[in-house]
């Protein structure tokens, strides 16, 4: 065995004597070697179809939805807090059904993050109330006293920037999203009225983006248009996109209570 | 500086640095009102500035010299320096978002002195800043003694050297106005990833056209490190930073891929970051630094061998293992996982490769700080990688994955093994580049040691603690088979380890404080010394660039 081993290695040891004398070899060497492992694991994730499930109730992010995830990764959300319940017990019990590859399938960037100083937001949306949020976000102790996280009070303050919005949907239409041009149109109407119930631009929310789309002043006011009103718009849609994640829970359980019997 | 250029060298800088002002005047001015307008300036800002040095010295006499009869370190002389600076503000800043994390009203109240704001300046600083000009600085160092050469080029060591921090001063400052592409050690947006990618191209001609120039036959295993380093970084840096701008005239950006995709092509960078940067780069160093400063040859040159391929192949698969449990096809986790526990076997190849190197040498350990940084370093890189392997099956992550024992994991191999090599580099690397008899005081490197040392060990095994008491508590069950802790429960519990983390944290940084200062006062205070036969030469002529084996 040792001797068959060492007549593998001679030669190895040889072509490695040559190699490391020419330096265009040992970059292409270098480079080839690098990337095998990378070409395996990624390449099929893009053509393997099972690898994201169909949905087909899933929803876009609304531009004061996709304003608010702007400013979640503006102000690095993702360093505290995961968006992705892994598939372990405690983990369900704690967040809710586990996540599923179509709920980020519009996420560009993902947010699943990687560590929890915060607890998970990947099913955040309507456990908590606007006001809640509003109050949590301005003052994060007076809600919760043992918090570490940082106050955004200056959020409520600030007026959210829409005129950006119709390129920003456009440029998120690029990459595959497929929002159409009514969308990215009326982007920074629909950003309004999504805030603001009674206006007359409220109504082309609903039509655009489906009528379960949450319509209301997030942040208490309807009079302003703030970034608290995109931030709270936002964590409110998390988890929400799609029922996929409850339809397969259900499923499993039903299937668990089959065998049971 | 540029007395040693010639007229011609002089003119193309000026041209260079003239389109350089007039990027940073047409960012400024389009960019305007966003942070790309602040980029901007600080681009035409640098730029005018140097255009004023290169045009002071335009007219002065052209060297008279040989310049491929001497070493060219001055370059590196500013990239040691800056890898100092960037220590004491990584860390510096790593420290305050510890204690913030312990006591969160110590901050100002504006927004960019939030966590979330703060944290990539301390990662990108301390990488990036620190680790990434020590790299440089030392690959400079390393390519030319190995090669017995002068470097390729008068002007590109320059160029890289200050693009490359151009860049790194883009990202900190962007993070801190709130750009960044969430994508974690890939924040900095599209502009500066492109203005990367030109200074890693002229990096890499620089490095393969000195090699080309060598007057020894072989390339020494250190150089083979560094170019997986260069090449491997450019690949990943590229693939994973590819998005659409929202707007030419803006910083804003979102990611070609989405979800799951995304998650997959983040990780294989971000473990791939710890590989060919954090890894591959410093074993470079490693492999030079150490059997010069112990007078020992390498011991084994099949371990090299083994080692070095072994990590070139292996590493970049492992990336998935940051994803066990999640929505990421279960066939790819367990490649992850199964790749992970073989990088033990060239991981720990490496390590005892420089272990049994000191074989010989054991009382210089005992005696010279400098060596062991070195040697410490290697220790903690064999169980680091332990660790790392053991991390990646998939159980064990189950309780470690979110908590403090990945950050206790980092930070053991981003403390023990990288700053710790680093700094055993430069103290072997002053010297020799500034031409000084030795360091202004052996005994500030030792405090520096000792504080290290203790700062790693307090940190990690604070976060050890914390990491593991945090997984435990989110999974445990009381008798009615409710979860018996909320999330708070477990946020209470962290705060005593948080205070000691913070503490071990400011241990380390008053060493690097200490480091600098000695390094300055080397630079300033101690006398030169004439090596005769530091110079390039071909290879019979000298003696051995490293120790060799009889």
């Amino acid at each position: 065995m040792i001797r068959w081993l060492q007549k593998l290695y001679y030669p190895i040891q040889a072509g490695h004597y040559r190699l490391e004398k020419h330096s265009i070899g040992l970059t292409l060497a270098i480079i080839f070697a690098a990337m095998i492992g990378g070409f395996v694991e990624i390449a099929p994730l893009f053509t393997i179809d099972e690898t994201v499930e169909e949905a087909p109730d899933m929803r876009l992010y609304t531009p004061l939805e996709q304003a608010g995830r702007d400013i979640y990764i503006r102000e690095g959300c993702y360093a505290c807090h995961s968006q992705m319940i892994r598939t372990l017990v405690d983990e369900v019990d704690r967040y809710g059904a586990y996540s599923l590859a179509v709920e980020s399938k519009y996420d560009h960037p993902m947010l699943w993050g990687s560590k929890r100083t915060g607890p998970d937001l990947a099913r955040l949306g309507g456990k908590y109330s606007d006001d809640w949020h509003v109050a949590h976000l301005i003052d994060p102790r007076a809600v919760v006293p043992e918090s570490v996280m940082p106050h955004y009070a200056f959020l409520a303050q600030r007026r959210l920037e829409t005129e950006s919005l119709p390129a920003r949907l456009a440029a998120l239409g690029k990459v595959g999203v497929p929002y159409d041009a009514a969308m990215i149109e009326n982007a920074e109407r629909d950003a309004r009225g999504q805030a603001n119930p009674d206006s007359d631009d409220a109504g082309g929310v609903a039509e655009r983006y489906g009528e379960a789309t949450q319509i209301r002043p997030f942040d208490g006011d309807t009079a302003r248009l703030t970034e608290m009103d995109a931030l709270v718009a936002y964590l409110q849609i998390l988890g929400k996109l799609t029922d996929a994640a409850s339809r397969i829970e259900t499923a499993a359980i039903e299937a668990d209570m089959e065998a049971a019997q | 500086m540029i007395a040693k250029f010639t007229v011609a060298e002089r003119q193309w800088s000026l041209v260079l640095l003239v389109l350089t002002a007039l990027a940073g005047l047409a960012m400024a001015a389009l960019g305007a009102g966003d942070a790309m307008g602040v980029h901007g300036f600080i681009v035409l800002i640098v730029s005018l500035g140097l255009i004023f040095v290169v045009g002071g010295g335009l007219f002065a006499p052209e060297p008279t010299e040989d310049r491929r009869r001497a070493y060219y370190d001055d370059p590196i002389k500013l990239g040691l320096v800056l890898a100092m600076v960037w220590a004491v503000i990584g860390m510096g800043v790593g420290d305050w978002v510890a204690w913030m994390l312990a006591y969160p009203e110590a901050r100002f109240d504006a927004a960019w002195s939030s966590f979330g704001r703060v944290r990539p300046v301390h990662t990108t600083g301390v990488i990036f800043g620190f680790g990434g000009n020590a790299l440089i600085a030392t690959s400079m160092h390393v390519m030319q003694r190995t090669s017995r050469a002068r470097m390729a080029g008068q002007v590109s060591p320059w160029f890289v050297i200050i693009g490359y921090n151009l860049f790194v001063v883009m990202a900190v400052s962007g993070y801190l106005m709130g750009v960044t592409q969430s994508k974690e050690y890939a924040e900095a947006e599209w502009y500066a990833d492109i203005w990367l990618v030109i200074v890693w191209v002229t990096y890499f001609v620089l490095y393969i056209r000195t090699l080309a120039r060598r007057n020894e036959p072989h390339i020494y295993v250190a150089n083979w490190y560094y170019l997986a380093f260069i090449l491997v970084v450019a690949v990943l840096h590229i693939i994973n930073n590819l998005a659409m701008p929202a707007s030419l005239t803006a910083a804003k950006s979102y990611s070609l891929f989405s979800g799951v995709q995304d998650a997959m092509t983040q990780w294989w960078y971000g473990h791939n970051a710890v590989a060919f940067f954090l890894t591959a780069g410093f074993l470079g160093m490693l492999y030079y630094y150490l059997p010069k400063r112990a007078n020992r040859p390498i011991y084994s040159y099949r371990l090299s061998i083994l080692s070095f391929w072994g990590i070139t192949f292996f590493y970049i698969w492992v990336g998935s293992h940051h994803l066990h449990y999640t929505a990421l096809p279960h066939w790819v986790q367990t490649l992850g996982m199964t790749f992970s526990v073989m990088l033990l076997v060239p991981s720990w190849a490496s390590a005892g490769n420089a272990l049994m190197t000191l074989n010989g040498a054991w009382h210089k350990v005992r005696d010279d700080a400098t060596l062991r940084f070195m040697f410490v370093a290697a220790v903690f890189y064999g169980l680091s990688t332990f660790e790392g392997s053991f991390l990646a099956i998939r159980p064990v992550n189950s309780l470690s994955h979110y908590t403090d024992w990945t950050v206790a994991h980092v930070h053991a191999g981003a403390m023990g093994w990288v700053a710790l090599i680093t700094f055993g580099a430069i103290y072997a690397a002053v010297p020799m580049i500034w031409r000084r008899e030795t360091m202004y005081s052996w005994k500030l490197v030792e405090w520096h040691f000792w504080l290290a040392l203790a700062g790693t060990m307090i940190y990690v095994f604070a976060m050890w603690n914390s990491g593991i008491v945090q997984g435990l508590m989110w999974r445990t069950y009381n008798e009615a088979g409710t979860l018996q802790y909320s999330f708070v429960d477990t946020l209470v519990a962290m705060h005593p380890y948080y205070i000691a983390r913070a503490i071990g944290g400011l241990l380390f940084l008053t060493g690097a404080v200490v480091g600098s200062y000695n390094i300055w006062m080397t630079i300033r205070e101690v006398g030169h010394e004439a090596k005769a036969r530091d110079v390039p030469t071909d290879s019979e002529a000298g003696e051995p660039a490293v120790p060799v084996a009889e």
